[in-house]
C-alpha cells in the first residue's frame, strides 16, 4: 500500500508546475512538514513538504518536468506501514507502479484526436495541462494550447531589462513574468537535448513540425536552428529553468516591439531628505525605508498623467490598463524575478515600502506565490544598485514601457535662482525609459519620463 | 407557412400527395372511415373514395402482401400499420419479398411502397402499443428507413417516401404526433431520404438521435448550455437507413465525442452500428468514447409508469450523460 502524492495547486491560477529538485530520493525517510522537493511554477519556486511520516518509495516524475495540477508526481509510505507491512490504514492504493524515470507524466489515456493535433502541431504533450477526467488531456486543452501559443508568438513576449548582478540588493534589475505557455516551449527545448540549448528562438522553432518519434508524448520536438559546439575544453553547463525563460523572454520582447530609449536625468535632493528624515520612523515600524517606494510613487504619478504608458499593445487595439501594477525586478542568485506590487495607486509610500519589503524578503527567499508576479502593467528595473549609470532595459511584455534606475552620484550640476546661475552638488540619476514605439512615441514618453522626474524633484 | 402538429403535417403530405397522384392509395386498418386510430387519415376518404383509402382486414401479412403486388403493377400504395408492435405478422412479407424483390429480378421490378407505423413509448401503451422497430429493418438490405421527428420533416419525408421507387419504412413516434408542433410550409416540398439534420449547432459535442429522442436531446442541450456553458451539437439523423454518413462524420470531426441516444433497447441498435462506423471512419478524430444512451435490454415497455418512466431515456439523463462525456 502507498500514498499517492499529487502536484499541489500553488496558486490561484495555477494549473501546472515544474519540478525543480527532488529534495529526497526513493527510500529516503521523510518527516512530515520536511521539504521533499522544490517546484517552479512560472518563475517562483517553492518547496513542498513532505504530506506525512514515512518513506519516499518512488518518484513519479523527474526533475525538469511539468505535469498538471493533481497529477501523482511519486509514491509515499506511511511509516506504520513500513513497521507493519501491509497494514491497511484508510490510505488511496497507488493506482500505478510504473516508474516513469523520463517518461510521461499524464498517465491519462490520449484519445485519438489528441495525439492528431499533437502531431499536426508538434506539440509536445508534456507541456499541455488537462483538464479532462483524472487530468486528461482533451481536444479543447490541446487547442487551446496551440492557440495560447500563437497568441503568445504575435504579440507577447517576455521580460526585460539590462544589467544584473548576481550580488544586488533586493529592489535592483531586470524583469520577468513568464507565461506558461511560453514556459512550456523552452521546456521542451531542454527536453530535445543539447543542440537545442543554443537555439535562440524555441517559439519559430516550434512552428516546424518533425517526423513524430516512437513516444506518443513527444510526437515531434523543436528543430534548433544552430547547435551548442562544445570544444574539448568547454563545460556545458545545462540551462535552468529560469535562465532558459529569461532568455526566451528578452528574444520575444526585443522581436515584438520596437524598442525606444530616452533619457533624463533627475535631483533626488528631496527625495533623499525625505528619506533620511523618515527613514528612522519607518523603522519602528518595522519597515526598510529604501529608495524604490519613491521611484513607484513617482511612476504612479506619471502613469496617472499619461495613461497610454500603462496600457498594452495589440492587433485589435490598445489595450488600456485602469490598475496601476508596479513590478520592481528582484535579482536573485541565479537570475532574476518580477513581483508585482497591485494597485500602487493606493498606497502611501510607507504602504509601498512595506510591499517592497515583503516582496524582495519572499523572492530572495523562494517563498513568491505565483500571484505575486502577474498581473503588472509597468516595471521598474533598479540597475543603479550594481552601479550602472544608465541602461536600455528590455521591456516586460505584454507591458508598454519599462524605467531603468541609475545609480545615485553626487555631481556637480548648473543651478538658477533668481536669474543667477551658480555651480552646487547635487544627488543626481538618470532615468532611462524604454517605450514600444508601436504604441507611444517621443514626445509621449517624454512627457511621462518629465513627470517622473518632477514628481521626484519636487518631492514633499 | 402554418403551425402544424405533426400528425397534421403528415396528412397534409399523404393528402398532397394523393390529389397529385391517383396511383397513391392508403390500405390498413380502421384507416377509412375511421381515419386510423391516431387520425392520421382523417378525412382522406371522404375527399377520396374508399378505393383510395381501403379498411383492411386485421392481417398485417395480408396489408403489406397486397400493397407489395400493387407497388409491382405500378401503384403507389401507404400501407399503414396500426402499431409498430403488429407488424411482425407481416415481416415475411417485408423481409423476404418487398425488400428483395428489385434484387431478385435484376431490377426488372421494383416495389414503390411506403409502410407506415406509429412506435415508441411514454404514451403508457404497455407491451403491446409501445416498441421501437426501426433496427430490425434498417438491417435488411433492400429497405429504406425512416424515422422523422418534427412536422416540417415529416411531410417533406412523407412526399419523399411516395415518391420513392423502393419500399420506405417510415416510422412515426406516437407520442410525438399532438406534442410536436412546428411551421410547415403550405404547399408542396421534400425532404430527402438519407439526409440528416443538424437541428442545433455546437462544437462541445455531438448528440445523435432520432424520433422523441431528439425532442428530449435539444431540451437536455438547451439546458446545459444554461447550467453548465456547454454547447452542444443535436443531430437528427432522420433516416436510419441509409445513414448520412457524410454529415455524421464531419459532425464528429467537429466536436470529437459523440453521444447517441435512441428509444429502442441497446444491443443491436442503431446506436451500435453509428458507433462502428465512426470509430472506423472518424477514429483519429474522437477525443472521447463513443457512449450510448438507449432503452434498456429488457423484453418490452412495461406497464407500471414508474418503470416505463425507468425505461425512457429522458432529458434529464440525456443531460447527464452529456456531463458525464463532456467532463472525459
Amino acid at each position: 500500500m502507498a500514498l499517492e502524492f499529487k502536484m499541489p495547486k500553488l496558486g490561484e491560477s495555477v494549473t501546472e508546475g515544474t519540478i525543480g529538485r527532488w529534495l529526497k530520493q526513493p527510500g529516503e525517510e521523510l518527516e512530515q512538514y520536511e521539504p521533499m522537493l522544490e517546484v517552479t511554477t512560472d518563475k517562483v519556486d517553492t518547496e513542498v513538504s513532505a504530506p506525512i511520516n514515512g518513506t519516499l518509495l518512488e518518484i513519479l516524475v523527474p526533475e525538469g518536468e511539468t505535469v498538471a495540477v493533481g497529477t501523482v508526481i511519486a509514491r509515499l509510505a506511511d511509516s506504520d506501514e513500513v513497521a507493519s507491512t501491509g497494514a491497511s490504514n484508510g490510505a488511496t492504493p497507488a493506482a500505478s507502479a510504473a516508474p516513469a524515470q523520463g517518461g510521461p507524466a499524464n498517465k491519462a489515456p490520449i484519445s485519438p484526436a489528441v495525439a492528431r493535433l499533437a502531431a499536426e502541431h508538434a506539440i509536445d504533450l508534456r507541456q499541455v495541462p488537462g483538464t479532462g477526467a483524472g487530468g486528461r488531456i482533451s481536444k479543447k486543452d490541446i487547442e487551446a494550447f496551440v492557440a495560447a501559443r500563437k497568441a503568445g508568438q504575435a504579440s507577447s513576449a517576455q521580460p526585460a531589462a539590462a544589467t544584473t548582478s548576481p550580488d544586488a540588493t533586493p529592489d535592483s534589475t531586470l524583469a520577468t513574468a513568464a507565461t506558461r505557455e511560453v514556459e512550456a516551449e523552452l521546456h521542451q527545448a531542454l527536453q530535445s537535448g543539447p543542440e537545442a540549448l543554443a537555439q535562440a528562438d524555441a517559439a519559430a522553432a516550434m512552428k516546424q513540425p518533425q517526423p513524430a518519434s516512437g513516444d506518443t508524448f513527444s510526437t515531434a520536438q523543436p528543430k534548433a536552428p544552430a547547435a551548442a559546439t562544445l570544444g574539448p575544453d568547454d563545460e556545458l553547463v545545462p540551462l535552468s529553468p529560469m535562465r532558459r525563460a529569461i532568455a526566451d523572454h528578452m528574444v520575444r520582447s526585443k522581436r515584438t516591439a520596437p524598442h525606444v530609449t530616452t533619457v533624463m536625468e533627475a535631483d533626488l535632493s528631496r527625495v533623499v531628505a525625505h528619506r533620511e528624515r523618515h527613514k528612522g520612523d519607518f523603522e519602528r515600524q518595522g519597515v526598510k525605508l529604501t529608495f524604490t517606494p519613491y521611484f513607484v510613487q513617482a511612476v504612479v504619478a506619471g502613469l496617472q498623467a499619461v495613461p497610454i504608458v500603462n496600457a498594452s499593445f495589440g492587433d485589435d487595439g490598445i489595450v488600456m490598463h485602469q490598475r496601476l501594477n508596479i513590478g520592481v525586478a528582484v535579482a536573485i542568485p541565479d537570475g532574476l524575478i518580477v513581483p508585482v506590487i497591485k494597485d500602487a495607486d493606493e498606497k502611501s509610500l510607507l504602504g509601498l515600502a512595506r510591499a517592497v519589503n515583503d516582496l524582495a524578503e519572499r523572492a530572495r527567499s523562494r517563498r513568491l506565490q505565483a500571484d505575486d508576479t502577474q498581473g503588472g502593467t509597468f516595471t521598474i528595473t533598479n540597475h543603479g544598485v550594481s552601479g550602472s549609470l544608465f541602461a536600455m532595459p528590455i521591456i516586460n511584455q505584454p507591458q508598454s514601457a519599462i524605467l531603468g534606475v541609475g545609480a545615485m552620484q553626487k555631481r556637480v550640476v548648473v543651478v538658477s535662482e533668481n536669474g543667477l546661475d551658480a555651480l552646487a552638488i547635487r544627488p543626481m540619476c538618470y532615468l532611462s525609459l524604454t517605450f514600444d514605439h508601436r504604441l507611444i512615441d517621443g514626445a509621449t514618453a517624454d512627457s511621462f519620463l518629465g513627470q517622473v522626474k518632477r514628481t521626484l524633484e519636487q518631492f514633499q | 407557412m402554418a403551425e402544424l402538429s405533426l400528425i397534421e403535417a403528415l396528412r397534409a403530405g399523404i393528402d398532397e400527395s394523393m390529389a397529385a397522384d391517383e396511383r397513391v392509395f392508403v390500405f390498413g386498418e380502421d384507416v377509412g372511415k375511421r381515419g386510423g386510430v391516431f387520425r392520421v387519415t382523417e378525412g382522406l376518404q371522404a375527399k377520396y373514395g374508399p378505393w383510395r383509402v381501403i379498411d383492411s382486414p386485421l392481417a398485417e401479412g395480408v396489408i403489406v402482401g397486397a400493397c407489395t403486388g400493387a407497388a409491382m403493377s405500378g401503384m403507389r400504395p401507404i400501407a399503414e400499420i396500426q402499431f409498430a408492435d403488429f407488424i411482425w405478422p407481416a415481416m415475411n412479407q417485408i423481409v423476404s419479398e418487398t425488400a428483395r424483390i428489385a434484387y431478385r429480378s435484376n431490377g426488372d421490378w421494383n416495389v414503390p411502397l411506403v409502410i407506415r407505423a406509429p412506435y415508441g413509448g411514454g404514451i403508457h401503451g404497455a407491451l403491446y402499443h409501445s416498441q421501437s422497430v426501426e433496427a430490425f429493418f434498417a438491417h435488411v438490405p433492400g429497405l429504406k428507413v425512416v424515422v422523422p421527428a418534427t412536422p416540417y420533416d415529416v411531410k417533406g419525408l412523407i412526399k419523399s417516401a411516395i415518391a420513392d421507387p423502393d419500399p420506405v419504412m417510415f416510422f412515426e413516434h406516437k407520442k410525438t404526433y399532438r406534442l410536436i408542433k412546428g411551421e410547415v410550409p403550405d404547399g408542396d416540398y421534400s425532404v430527402p431520404i438519407g439526409k440528416a439534420d443538424i437541428k442545433r449547432e455546437g462544437d462541445d459535442l455531438t448528440v445523435i438521435t432520432y424520433g422523441l429522442m431528439l425532442h428530449y436531446a435539444l431540451e437536455a442541450a438547451e439546458q446545459l448550455a444554461q447550467t453548465d456553458g456547454l454547447n452542444i451539437e443535436v443531430l437528427d439523423l432522420r433516416t436510419v437507413r441509409p445513414l448520412d454518413t457524410e454529415m455524421i462524420f464531419n459532425s464528429v470531426r467537429k466536436t470529437g465525442k459523440v453521444l447517441i441516444v435512441h428509444e429502442d433497447n441497446l444491443t443491436g441498435g442503431i446506436g451500435g452500428e453509428l458507433a462502428a462506423l465512426i470509430a472506423e471512419h472518424a477514429f483519429e478524430y474522437l477525443d472521447g468514447p463513443i457512449m450510448r444512451l438507449a432503452g434498456p435490454d429488457v423484453p418490452a415497455m412495461p406497464f407500471a409508469a414508474t418503470l416505463e418512466e425507468a425505461f425512457m431515456p429522458s432529458p434529464e439523463r440525456i443531460a447527464a450523460k452529456i456531463r458525464e462525456l463532456a467532463a472525459y
